[in-house]
C-alpha cells in the first residue's frame, strides 16, 4: 500500500505547473492515497505474460501524404492568445534553460 | 561569468582519457512538418507556417508524415542500423513555452532504427567505426526570441516572443554509443558530424545547413583517469552549430574537466552551452531528478511497422557508403592523394560533387572550393558552404570557360555573389565586369599601343613572336583588365601578318 | 407550432422534406423552448439564436431552390462544449478557456453543418468531461428534467438534459468512461458510444485520447442512428479514425426482429449492488427480449472487476499530458501572480486559478502514475488489465451477439450527494468503463422507471468492435416493443418543467 505524502503532491504539482495552495496539497495527499489504494489492485492480475494494450483497436502505419493542408491565417492563430505583438506570442521572462 | 580554469591540452591527455558521445539532430527536408500539414520552410514570417496542430490548439491531433518516415528509414539504413519491425511514438512531457503542447512527440523505447555503425575518416586517413545506438523520429520546438536585458540571451530578458513556424519540423536524432577515441576525440567528433552531414545530403533527406540549424550537435564529454575502467561524469554541451566549433567544444570540455579533476574536484552532470564568440562553454540547467519526462506511448498515433518490401526498396535506393564513395570519387576525379585529402579534410566533398554535377570539371571545382572560397571563408570565420552554392560556383566557372571572365574578374564576381548581389551572371551584368569581346574596341586599343611601340610589328614579322607581349600588356592595361589576353594576342599576330 | 419540439428528428425530417414546415419554424420553436426551459434546466452554456436562425433561413432558401439536401437538413442539433466551433465559444466548461473562439471546426461539427443541421448551441458538461454529474462545470449546474433536484448524469449532462427537455431533438456528446450512456440512462433517452475510431476526434478537446469517443443522443434509437450516420466515417486528421465503410445505422434501427438473437447478461454487472428498481426494470426488459424470441444467457467476464482501477490509472495519465497545453501562452486564460514572476510562475498561477478541483486531482494523479519509478506498477499494469478486459469481451462475444447490463447501478441521484466522495462517484462508472477500455460500441436506451424514485432506467447494450449496427438492430426492436407497452416513448411520461427554482 502506497501512501502519497504532501511533499510528493507538492513535487507533482510543480511538475504539472499548478500552484496548489497548502490546503489543496494536504487535501489531495489524503484523497490521492485513497484513490491509489483503490486502483493498486491492477497489479494482482498484470502478469509478465500479459502484453500491454495502448490502443483499443489495433492499427498500424497510419500516415498522410506530405502535402500542405489546414494552414491557419496568422491573425486567426494569434487572436485567441492572452498577449501577442501582431506576429508572435508574448510570454513573460523565462527562468529555466531550454531543454 | 567567471572564466573557467583550463588545463593545458597535452597535459590533460597525459592524465585522463576522454570518452565522448554525440547526439546529432537532423531536420528533414520534407514539404510539411512531422505531424502536421503545415509547410516546413525556413525563414518565413513568424507564425505563418502553422496549423491547429502546430499550436497545440484544443482538439487538434497529430498525423504522421509518410515522407518523414521514409526519410528516417533511409537514414537509419545508411547508418547501418536495423529497422524496427514495430516502432512507436511516445510523449516526452515537460513545460516550455516553445513546446506548444508542453510535451514533445518523440520515440522512447521503440525507435525506428537501432544498432548501427558509421565509418569515419580522420585527416590523416585513419578510420574509426563509430557505434550508433539508435536513430529516432521526433518533432522540433518553436523559436524563442528574448527581449530586453543587455545580452539578448535568456538571462536578464524582460519578456520573450514565440514563433511556432519551426514547431513540429521533423527531426531524426542520431545517438552514438560511447566513443573511445582517446586523443582523436575532438577531431573525430568533427569528422563524425561531417560524415553525417555528407550522408544526409547524399540521401537527399536534409538541407544540412548547420547555420540554419538543419544539423545540430550535442556533445557528451567525460574523462577517466588513465588506466581506469569506470566512465567519469559527463557533461552535455549544446548549441554547437558548426563543424569547427564541435572540435573546439570537445577540446574545451576536456581541458576544463581535467583542471577540475586534477584538483580533486568533481564534475557536475549538467547541460552546458557553447558560445561561439568566446570559445567557451557555460553551465545550463543541472540534470536532476526533476527531469522526470513521464514518457508514455503517444495515444493519438499508431505504431509504424515498415514492411520488408519498403525497407528493401529504400535500401536498394541508398547512395553508396561514405568510404566507398570517397574511393570512387577519388578515382573519378583523378585527384592526387594529397589533393583528395585536402578536399576531405576541408569537408568539401559534397560541394565538389554538386559543383561537378552542375557542370564544372573536377579540377576547376576543387580549385575554387579549396582555393578562393576556402580563403574567404577563413577570413570571415565561416564555413565555405555557407558562402556560395555549388550551382553558382559551376556557373562562375562556366563564365570563365566561355571567355566572359578572366580568372581575376571571376574572383571579383565571386565576391559579389558572396555579398548577396545575385547569381554570377547577375553580378557580371550589374557590375559590368565582363571581358571586352568587341574586336573593334580591342583593335583600337592595339592600334594605339602599336603607335607607341612601332618596332613590335617588325620584330614579330622577323619571327620574334614574344615581342607581342609588350603590346598585349599595354592593351590589357588600357582595357582595365576586362579583355581576354588570348584574343588580344591573336589580333596582334593577325596585324603583323596582314 | 410549439409541438414541433415534441417531434423526433426523424419526424421533423419528414415534415421538412415534405415542405410542411420550414427549418426556420423548427428552429424558432426550439429556441422558444430553450428560452422557456433554460431557467430550470441550465443545459446550455451558449445559445446560438442568431446563427441558428441564419442557418435555418439558408436551408429554407436551398430547399426552395430545389437543392439536394441531406435527411437531417433543417433539423436542430446541440453540441457538447468540448467540440470546437468557429461561430460559438468553446470552453469545455472550464474557466481556463472562458470566451475562447476556435479558428477551426471539430470534424463532427463540420459534418453536421455539411448535412444542413441547425447549430442551436453548446451544452454544459463536467469541466473537461471529468465527472458523472455535470456538477463540475465551472459555470453552472444542469438539472435533470425529470426531477430538477437530481443530476442529469455526466459528463455530457447538458446534451442529455437538452434532449430530454425537448430543447433539441438530438445532440452530440463524448464518452470516455460512460459520459454518453450514463446521462442517457439518467434522463430517459438514447445515447450511443460508437466503436473507438468510428467518429473522428479531431476538434474534440481531449480528455483521455485512447478512451474518448464522440457519439449521438436522441429521444429514440432511430434519431440517434440518424445522427450517427452523419458523423461516422474516416477523417484524415485523426490517425485513430477507422477507414471502415459503415452500414446505415438508421436502417439497422428499423429492424423489428429479435428472433434467434443471443443476448448475454454480464453476471458481474447484475449484482445485489444494483438499486432494486434498476434491477427490476432490467429484468423486465430481458423478459421482453426473451418473449420476442431472443435467447438470454448469462456470461461471466471475470476481469471486469479490475476495469475501474485500470481506467483510473490510464485516464488520469493521459489527462495529465493532454491538459498540459492549457498554459496561458497561445490561448485561454492568463493569470499573473502577485508581484509578477517568470513564465513558469504565470503558467502555475493560471492553471491553479483556471482548473477546478476534479481536474487538478486527475492531473496530479496522472502525473504520479507516469512518474519514473511508478510507470510499470501503475500505467504499465493498467495497460495489461486493458488486454485482459479485451480478452474477456472476445470470449463473451464468441458465445453471444450482444451483451447487456444496467447502464448504471443507480438512477440519477440528488445534486450534491456524491460530490465530496470521488471514489464513490468513480464506482458509478463500473458498467460503462469496460467498453471504453476495449474500444467496443455501447448504447443506453430507456427501459422503464424505477419504482422507488420514478427515475428512468437505462439498459446498456454492448457489441463487438465495428458492430455498432447490432446495437441499433437490437435497440430499435426492443424500443418498438417497449413503446407498444407504454403507448409511446418513455420520455412522454416526464413531468412538465415547473418554474426556475431548483
Amino acid at each position: 500500500m502506497t501512501d502519497i505524502t504532501a511533499e510528493q503532491v507538492e513535487h507533482l504539482a510543480s511538475l504539472a505547473r499548478i500552484a496548489l495552495t497548502p490546503d489543496e496539497i494536504t487535501h489531495f495527499a489524503a484523497e490521492l492515497t485513497d484513490i491509489m489504494h483503490a486502483v493498486e489492485q491492477v497489479n494482482e492480475v498484470a502478469g509478465d505474460d500479459v502484453p500491454p494494450t495502448s490502443h483499443p483497436i489495433p492499427l498500424a502505419n497510419v500516415s498522410r501524404a506530405d502535402e500542405v493542408a489546414n494552414v491557419l491565417d496568422r491573425e486567426e492563430a494569434l487572436k485567441g492568445a492572452p498577449e501577442h505583438d501582431g506576429s508572435r506570442f508574448v510570454v513573460t521572462a523565462i527562468l529555466g534553460e531550454e531543454q | 561569468m567567471a572564466k573557467a580554469e583550463l588545463m593545458d591540452y597535452e597535459q590533460a591527455l597525459e592524465l585522463f582519457e576522454p570518452v565522448i558521445g554525440l547526439e546529432v539532430h537532423v531536420e528533414l527536408s520534407t514539404t510539411t512538418k512531422m505531424f502536421s500539414a503545415a509547410p516546413n520552410e525556413f525563414g518565413d514570417d513568424p507564425n505563418t507556417n502553422i496549423t491547429p496542430t502546430c499550436l497545440g490548439l484544443p482538439g487538434s491531433l497529430p498525423v504522421v508524415n509518410e515522407t518523414a518516415v521514409r526519410y528516417s528509414i533511409s537514414l537509419g539504413l545508411a547508418l547501418g542500423c536495423s529497422i524496427a519491425e514495430s516502432s512507436r511514438f511516445a510523449r516526452k512531457n515537460y513545460f516550455y513555452p516553445d513546446l506548444a503542447k508542453n510535451y514533445q512527440i518523440s520515440q522512447y523505447d521503440e525507435p525506428i532504427a537501432f544498432e548501427g555503425s558509421v565509418e569515419v575518416e580522420l585527416s590523416d586517413g585513419r578510420t574509426y567505426q563509430v557505434p550508433i545506438e539508435r536513430a529516432h523520429m521526433e518533432e522540433d520546438a518553436g523559436k524563442l526570441t528574448h527581449v530586453g536585458g543587455a545580452t539578448g540571451r535568456i538571462q536578464g530578458a524582460e519578456y520573450s516572443l514565440v514563433d511556432y513556424n519551426r514547431a513540429g519540423v521533423p527531426l531524426v536524432e542520431i545517438v552514438t554509443r560511447p566513443i573511445f577515441a582517446d586523443r582523436d576525440a575532438p577531431e573525430l567528433a568533427k569528422a563524425y558530424v561531417a560524415t553525417i552531414r555528407d550522408m544526409v545530403i547524399a540521401l537527399g533527406v536534409s538541407h544540412a545547413r548547420m547555420d540554419r540549424g538543419n544539423l545540430r550537435c550535442d556533445a557528451n564529454v567525460s574523462l577517466r583517469p588513465r588506466g581506469t575502467e569506470k566512465l567519469g561524469t559527463r557533461t552535455e554541451t549544446k548549441n554547437v552549430n558548426s563543424l569547427r566549433s564541435i572540435e573546439r567544444a570537445v577540446r574545451y570540455e576536456i581541458q576544463r574537466q581535467a583542471a577540475i579533476l586534477a584538483k580533486g574536484g568533481s564534475i557536475t552532470q549538467e547541460t552546458r552551452h557553447w558560445h561561439e564568440d568566446t570559445g567557451a562553454t557555460s553551465p545550463g540547467r543541472p540534470k536532476s531528478d526533476a527531469d522526470d519526462y513521464r514518457y508514455f506511448p503517444e495515444p493519438d498515433l499508431l505504431p509504424v511497422e515498415p514492411s520488408r518490401e519498403l525497407i528493401e526498396e529504400l535500401r536498394a535506393a541508398l547512395p553508396e557508403p561514405p568510404a566507398a564513395r570517397r574511393r570512387r570519387l577519388k578515382a573519378d576525379w583523378g585527384f592526387t592523394d594529397l589533393e583528395f585529402q585536402d578536399v576531405v579534410n576541408a569537408g568539401l566533398l559534397s560541394e565538389i560533387v554538386e559543383t561537378v554535377a552542375a557542370g564544372a570539371t573536377p579540377a576547376a571545382a576543387r580549385k575554387w572550393w579549396t582555393g578562393e572560397i576556402a580563403r574567404l571563408a577563413n577570413q570571415s570565420d565561416r564555413e565555405p558552404s555557407e558562402l556560395v552554392s555549388p550551382a553558382h560556383v559551376a556557373e562562375l566557372q562556366g563564365l570563365v570557360d566561355a571567355g566572359t571572365l578572366t580568372d581575376r574578374l571571376a574572383r571579383q564576381v565571386l565576391e559579389g555573389v558572396i555579398a548577396g548581389e545575385g547569381s554570377p551572371q547577375q553580378v557580371v551584368d550589374a557590375r559590368g565586369l565582363a571581358v571586352v569581346s568587341d574586336d573593334g574596341a580591342l583593335i583600337a586599343a592595339i592600334d594605339a599601343a602599336l603607335a607607341q611601340q612601332p618596332d613590335v610589328l617588325e620584330k614579330i614579322r622577323d619571327g620574334k613572336v614574344q615581342a607581342a607581349g609588350a603590346v598585349i600588356g599595354a592593351v590589357m592595361k588600357a582595357m582595365g583588365g576586362q579583355a581576354d589576353a588570348a584574343r588580344v594576342r591573336e589580333l596582334v599576330l593577325e596585324r603583323a601578318t596582314a | 407550432m410549439s409541438d414541433l419540439t415534441r417531434k423526433t428528428a426523424a419526424e421533423l425530417s419528414a415534415l421538412l422534406s415534405a415542405g410542411e414546415v420550414s427549418a426556420r419554424e423548427v428552429t424558432d420553436a426550439h429556441l422558444d423552448r430553450i428560452a422557456a426551459a433554460e431557467p430550470s434546466v441550465h443545459a446550455f452554456l451558449h445559445v446560438n439564436a442568431e446563427g441558428a436562425r441564419a442557418a435555418a433561413d439558408d436551408i429554407d432558401r436551398k430547399r426552395a431552390a430545389g437543392e439536394e439536401l441531406g435527411a437531417l437538413a433543417g433539423v436542430p442539433v446541440a453540441y457538447k462544449d468540448l467540440l470546437v466551433t468557429t461561430d460559438m465559444p468553446t470552453t469545455a466548461a472550464s474557466r481556463i478557456l472562458e470566451g475562447w473562439m476556435s479558428p477551426y471546426d471539430a470534424t463532427p461539427v463540420a459534418k453536421t453543418r455539411a448535412a444542413g443541421m441547425i447549430p442551436l448551441g453548446k451544452t454544459n458538461m463536467d469541466e473537461f468531461a471529468m465527472g458523472s454529474t455535470t456538477e463540475r462545470s465551472a459555470y453552472q449546474v444542469t438539472s435533470n428534467p425529470w426531477a430538477l433536484d437530481r443530476i442529469p448524469g455526466g459528463s455530457s449532462g447538458g446534451s442529455a438534459a437538452a434532449v430530454a427537455a425537448f430543447e433539441t431533438p438530438i445532440a452530440l456528446g463524448s464518452d470516455t468512461g460512460g459520459s454518453i450512456r450514463q446521462p442517457a440512462h439518467c434522463t430517459g433517452i438514447v445515447g450511443v458510444k460508437p466503436t473507438y475510431g468510428g467518429v473522428s476526434r479531431y476538434g474534440a478537446i481531449a480528455m483521455a485520447s485512447s478512451l474518448d469517443q464522440i457519439g449521438p443522443f436522441g429521444r429514440t434509437v432511430l434519431d440517434a442512428a440518424l445522427l450517427h450516420d452523419v458523423i461516422a466515417g474516416h477523417d484524415r486528421n485523426d490517425s485513430t479514425s477507422l477507414t471502415d465503410a459503415w452500414p446505415s445505422f438508421a436502417e439497422a434501427a428499423q429492424n423489428r426482429d429479435l428472433r434467434g438473437v443471443k443476448v448475454g447478461v454480464i453476471a458481474e454487472l447484475n449484482t445485489d449492488g444494483v438499486q432494486d428498481g434498476v434491477r427490476a426494470q432490467f429484468r423486465a426488459a430481458l423478459d421482453v427480449l426473451a418473449a420476442a424470441g431472443a435467447e438470454i444467457v448469462e456470461v461471466s467476464l471475470p476481469k471486469l472487476e479490475y476495469a475501474i482501477a485500470a481506467y483510473y490509472l490510464l485516464m488520469p495519465a493521459e489527462v495529465s499530458s493532454n491538459l498540459a497545453k492549457f498554459d496561458s501562452v497561445r490561448f485561454g486564460l492568463r493569470v499573473n501572480p502577485q508581484g509578477g514572476g517568470t513564465v513558469e510562475d504565470v503558467m502555475s498561477a493560471t492553471r491553479e486559478a483556471g482548473f477546478g478541483p476534479e481536474v487538478k486531482r486527475r492531473i496530479i494523479l496522472g502525473t504520479y502514475a507516469l512518474s519514473a519509478g511508478y510507470y510499470d506498477a501503475y500505467y504499465g499494469s493498467a495497460q495489461k488489465v486493458r488486454t485482459l478486459v479485451q480478452r474477456d469481451f472476445a470470449a463473451a462475444f464468441a458465445q453471444v451477439d450482444v451483451l447487456v447490463s444496467p447502464t448504471a447501478p443507480t438512477t440519477a441521484y440528488k445534486l450534491g450527494e456524491k460530490l465530496g466522495d470521488p471514489v464513490a462517484m468513480y464506482l458509478g462508472d463500473v458498467a460503462t468503463i469496460p467498453a471504453n477500455l476495449a474500444g467496443i460500441p455501447g448504447m443506453s436506451l430507456p427501459v422503464g422507471l424505477a419504482a422507488e424514485d420514478g427515475m428512468p432506467v437505462g439498459l446498456q447494450i454492448l457489441a463487438p468492435a465495428r458492430e455498432d449496427a447490432r446495437l441499433y438492430r437490437v435497440g430499435g426492436a426492443l424500443e418498438a416493443l417497449l413503446h407498444e407497452t407504454w403507448g409511446g416513448a418513455l420520455i412522454a411520461q416526464a413531468p412538465e418543467l415547473t418554474g426556475g427554482a431548483r
